[in-house]
């Protein structure tokens, strides 16, 4: 067995051996590669944290629309908060918060927290999974895709990653899911683009190197073994690891640990960032909002029992988070987005709680938000039935194409080109876009490859950037059955980088692959055409 | 839990008959030991066996060839002259230009046998012979060779192990490959008589003092044999025979083999055999492989003793037989004791092959021969990418993990290998490997299928641990797996409503889709874990 050069081998996707007509995907061999080293230019420094509610929240139990009181109590009567309990906001008088969210108050009342009211989506489909699946890959009602948005997001941002990641220019996860499941949000073109600290005792591992004991047998030895090659073969552990003890936290705000699981998990974001990670995406998640039975106290007053609890967990952790950022200067960078699968149904059921709905609120908080309520109260008619719901006011997939294009700086096209379509974008966020196209350009640099491409996912065309030798070289499309439809490059090139574009109006939407020969070396890569 | 107590108790465990229980946990270990991973028809079926019943089964190994590899390569890129497509090349004409494209076929065609491995351990012991008597098709390089190789230790695999020894001996790719053909009289090449001794029967441990001069009457005795490149087969040549009087150290008794002349020189071979079988660290040797293989790597002086020792004396009471050696391991206390499961790190081969079996992937049949070639040469090479390549290991001595102090199978596993492991599970279940229009993909719906009640995650979820891994999972652990299957919902129900509108309607694809992205994603963790590295 050769030795092996530790930090070369250890990239977590080394040689993909993923074919594709005898063709690997990515070849073995060692490529040229396009030169990342010491380019100068402003990174994007912007942080996108999502907090995901798993479940489905009663959004009108959260947001309470008071003009529509009446009506509501009429819907809801055995859930209803006393309207003396609603939280009042500064300024707004016909609409309040959940009375356990005093802390989301304060900050809605200082300008860091953004509501959007009666989010959701055309023709609403009422299972969790499906649902949750429509909101992470931002697809219709009736669509099925298997990337995420945030995935697509990365994959247009690193078109070369995995290759050749970690890297000068983003030595950090792209994407973490601290303590939350894996969800397709991540999951981009080819590959996830995000790293899930999956394990519920590897994140503390990675911070402590403690491992649960294995038995005291030879599998048991050999366990450890095979624990400890697959800690020092992570590629971002020691960069993770390296982050948590150089990050710490400022704020006092923080509730003890273990009695909120939504502020540890933000706790260790803060800590993250402030230890200097450049990971663009931060995904944690609090359960339990699936309140069909028992959603209010049924002895304690409605305004505690189960909800209460959460969105005082939630409304805690905001805030703590929030605080810390700005203690610890990093408030200008930071924002973050909370998101459920949908609402709950307006008129609620005998189990003093709420069956599966449609539109509901979501929130962005951070400093850069411009603060205040978007959109109306839901109108609740008088003579509302048990399977009515509230109709969508704003579709999520605008607050995400509004994320992407204000936050995340990105042109237009390729806003749309994540997200698969056009959507409208909403006036929520301050213009805080430090970060040039032509600095984003040179980013996509980033790793190792002799071709790329951008954008991906695609619309109407995509550039083919590649390197030449100065040699032949041949650049193929095949379509999704692996069939050849094009040769776009076929001759002897230059030596340097060159560009080609490949137009696509008239294909079909699918994955497509680009295949690149220079001499011996070869290439295949995936593409999508999403519309 | 498995505590302190039961590694004492493996020391003293030996040969005697097991009589513990025989359950699902233990036809598992019984089959990944004899077979590459435990697949689940396989569990069934044994599962309906006694233990004894179960290991003479898989002891019972097929006496018919395999047919044999076809030209899987007329495609354009290169043509065979005289084979057309989809028949064997086997017998010639040898081709040197087809040197490449027939090797191909080959380990593909190895790969292949294992994929779809009968119920018997023939596959793994074919291949244990083949890092035993290690050779490299990269230096003999004629793939007909190889497949003849292949194919007696094939046939010997448990026959007797004095008589394999004798045909590893005279076969063409072995008097390749360790230059018995260039041994001569005048100018003796004493490669093949030092291996004989030091990698295939003695072995190089403290009870092994043949010296160098013993090497060098060795290749005396050994001169004179030739590969006839005609037909295949080996013969010898008396002219080229040293036939003076062959004289050994004390270890040999100061034994001589007295020279003979013409053809009955081709006759010292036997006497040379008879000479080193004499000796008993033969049978320990090859039982101390046989363990390492099958067993696990670390063989204290209690293993030396109660195990090694017994079944070496049972190899050599049986004249050297194959079948009574495993048949003693197979069914012994020290096999089945709880302190030896699961302690085998994966080797590339068993990783893979065990992975396409237990996962229950469809690949081509001969119809399609082309793609079928295709897919098993992937499975070939991904094995080879992790340092496993069929029928070229890295020299003589075979694999290291098979014979390197202190590491052993841990070799297997390292910063470059673990990783790739996990991609290729990966790629398996979120992609495929496609050739022409067939694919090479895990279906991780069919891998839920092959269980009782996959609408439960909590069955699900223990039928997969217990499926894929040796060792259980903390109950943190599998509710960190079900979270993943429920994706963060709290519900049980939720998944069984998924599962069951999917099994109702199983044409509809966003249903089918709910229920397979959340099994992917479930799966990919489970076999991302350090425990389904065991075996």
């Amino acid at each position: 067995m050769k030795r092996r050069d530790f930090l070369r081998t250890s990239a977590p996707f080394t040689v993909l051996p993923f074919m594709m007509n005898g063709t690997p995907l990515t070849a073995l061999g060692n490529p040229k590669i396009m030169n990342t080293l010491s380019r100068a230019f402003v990174n994007t420094d912007h942080v996108l944290v999502l907090i995901q509610m798993n479940g489905g929240n009663d959004g009108l139990n959260t947001v309470i629309p008071v003009d529509q009181y009446s009506n509501l109590s009429k819907a809801r009567s055995n859930i209803m908060i006393p309207i003396s309990k609603v939280l009042v906001l500064d300024g707004v008088d016909d609409t309040g918060l959940h009375p356990a969210m005093t802390h989301m108050r304060g900050m809605f009342d200082n300008g860091k927290l953004q509501i959007v009211q009666n989010v959701g989506y055309p023709n609403p489909n009422y299972s969790h999974f499906r649902s949750t699946d429509i909101w992470n890959t931002a697809s219709d009602s009736d669509e099925v895709l298997y990337s995420g948005w945030i995935g697509r997001y990365l994959s247009n941002e690193f078109p070369n990653f995995p290759d050749g990641f970690p890297n000068s220019d983003m030595p950090d996860p792209l994407a973490l899911q601290v303590g939350s499941v894996v969800s397709t949000v991540c999951q981009g073109v080819s590959v996830n683009m995000g790293m899930a600290i999956s394990n519920p005792t590897a994140y503390y591992a990675l911070l402590t190197g403690n491992y649960t004991s294995s038995p005291s047998t030879h599998a048991g030895k050999e366990l450890d073994y095979v624990r400890l090659v697959a800690e020092q073969s992570n590629a971002y552990g020691q960069a993770v690891k390296t982050a948590g003890e150089k990050g710490a936290n400022k704020s006092s705000k923080y509730p003890t640990e273990g009695t909120n699981r939504l502020a540890d998990q933000l706790k260790i974001v803060a800590q993250l960032i402030s230890g200097g990670l450049k990971t663009r995406i931060y995904v944690v998640n609090i359960n339990g909002f699936d309140t069909h039975a028992n959603q209010v106290d049924a002895t304690g007053g409605t305004e505690n029992g189960s909800h209460a609890t959460l969105l005082g967990w939630l409304s805690e952790a905001i805030d703590a988070f929030q605080d810390d950022l700005e203690q610890l200067g990093l408030d200008d960078r930071v924002m973050g987005m909370t998101y459920s699968e949908f609402g709950r149904r307006i008129v609620s059921n005998f189990s003093l709680g709420t069956d599966h709905g449609a539109a509901a609120p979501m929130f962005l908080f951070g400093k850069n938000v411009k603060g205040g309520i978007k959109g109306s109260n839901p109108s609740i008619s008088s003579t509302v039935t048990v399977n009515d719901n509230l109709p969508m006011e704003f579709d999520f997939r605008s607050v995400y194409a509004t994320l992407l294009k204000d936050w995340f700086c990105l042109e237009d096209t390729e806003v749309n080109s994540v997200m698969t379509k056009t959507h409208q974008q909403l006036d929520l966020l301050e213009d805080t876009c430090n970060t040039s196209s032509a600095q984003r350009a040179e980013l996509r640099k980033s790793g190792n490859a002799s071709v790329m491409n951008y954008p991906n996912p695609f619309v109407d065309q995509t550039t083919i950037r590649y390197e030449s030798d100065g040699g032949h070289i041949l650049i193929q499309i095949f379509n999704p059955q692996a069939q050849l439809i094009q040769t776009l490059v076929d001759d002897f090139i230059p030596e340097g980088e060159h560009e080609v574009i490949m137009d696509a109006t008239n294909l079909a939407k699918g994955t497509y692959y680009y295949r690149y020969q220079r001499g011996s070396y070869s290439q295949t890569k995936p593409m999508i055409k999403v519309r | 839990m498995i505590t302190e107590t039961l590694q004492a108790t493996r020391t003293q465990s030996g040969l005697s008959e097991y009589t513990g229980s025989w359950g699902l946990a233990e036809v598992r270990h019984l089959l990944r030991r004899t077979m590459f991973g435990a697949a689940q028809a396989d569990i069934t079926y044994f599962s309906q066996k006694t233990m004894s019943q179960a290991v003479d089964e898989l002891l019972s190994v097929s006496s018919t060839a395999p047919s044999p590899p076809v030209n899987n390569y007329n495609n354009g890129r290169v043509t065979d002259p005289d084979i057309s497509f989809g028949d064997t090349w086997v017998n010639g004409p040898d081709n040197a230009a087809l040197y490449g494209a027939r090797t191909n076929s080959l380990k593909a065609w190895w790969a292949g046998l294992m994929i779809n491995q009968d119920r018997s351990i023939l596959e793994k012991l074919t291949l244990f012979w083949h890092n035993h008597f290690s050779t490299e098709i990269t230096v003999y390089r004629d793939p007909i060779y190889g497949y003849n190789h292949l194919a007696m230790l094939r046939a010997n695999a448990m026959g007797n192990f004095k008589s394999l020894v004798k045909s590893v001996t005279l076969d063409p790719a072995m008097l390749n490959y360790l230059n018995g053909q260039r041994n001569t009289k005048n100018a003796p090449d004493e490669n093949y008589a030092r291996e004989l001794q030091e990698l295939f029967t003695l072995g190089k441990g403290p009870d092994s003092q043949y010296t160098e001069e013993d090497v060098r009457q060795a290749a005396k005795v050994l001169t004179g044999w030739r590969i006839n490149r005609t037909n295949y087969t080996s013969y010898f040549l008396p002219n080229q025979h040293d036939s003076g009087d062959k004289t050994f150290s004390s270890f040999y008794g100061d034994q001589v083999i007295n020279g003979q002349a013409g053809a009955d020189g081709a006759n010292e071979l036997d006497s040379l055999l008879d000479m080193i079988f004499a000796e008993e660290e033969v049978a320990k040797y090859v039982c101390r492989r046989l363990y390492r293989w099958f067993v696990y790597y670390d063989i204290d002086s209690g293993v030396e003793t109660d195990v090694i020792e017994p079944l070496a004396q049972i190899f050599r009471n049986a004249n050297y037989n194959i079948k009574p050696v495993l048949e003693a391991l197979f069914k012994s206390e020290h096999f089945f004791d709880v302190a030896n499961r699961g302690c085998v790190i994966k080797s590339p081969i068993d990783y893979i092959m065990g992975l396409i079996r237990q996962t229950d992937i469809v690949l081509p049949d001969s119809s399609k021969l082309e793609e079928q070639y295709y897919f098993w040469q992937i499975a070939y090479q991904v094995c080879a990418g992790q340092q496993q390549n069929l029928l070229d290991p890295p020299n003589v001595s075979g694999w290291p993990a098979y014979y390197q102090i202190p590491q052993f199978h841990e070799i297997w596993v390292n910063t470059d290998t673990l990783p790739n492991r996990n991609q290729i599970s990966d790629i398996l279940i979120i992609a495929e490997v496609k050739y022409k229009n067939e694919t090479m993909k895990i279906d991780a719906i069919r891998v839920a299928e092959l269980f009782d009640n996959p609408g439960s995650p909590t069955a699900l979820i223990n039928d997969w641990v217990n499926y894929f891994y040796t060792l259980d999972v903390s109950s943190d652990q599998k509710e960190y797996m079900k979270s993943l299957l429920l994706s963060g919902q709290t519900k049980d129900s939720y998944w069984t409503d998924a599962w069951d509108a999917y099994q109702a309607d199983p044409t509809n694809q966003v249903k089918r889709d709910t229920v397979r992205l959340r099994l992917m994603s479930l799966l990919k963790y489970v076999l991302n874990l350090a425990e389904h590295q065991l075996s």
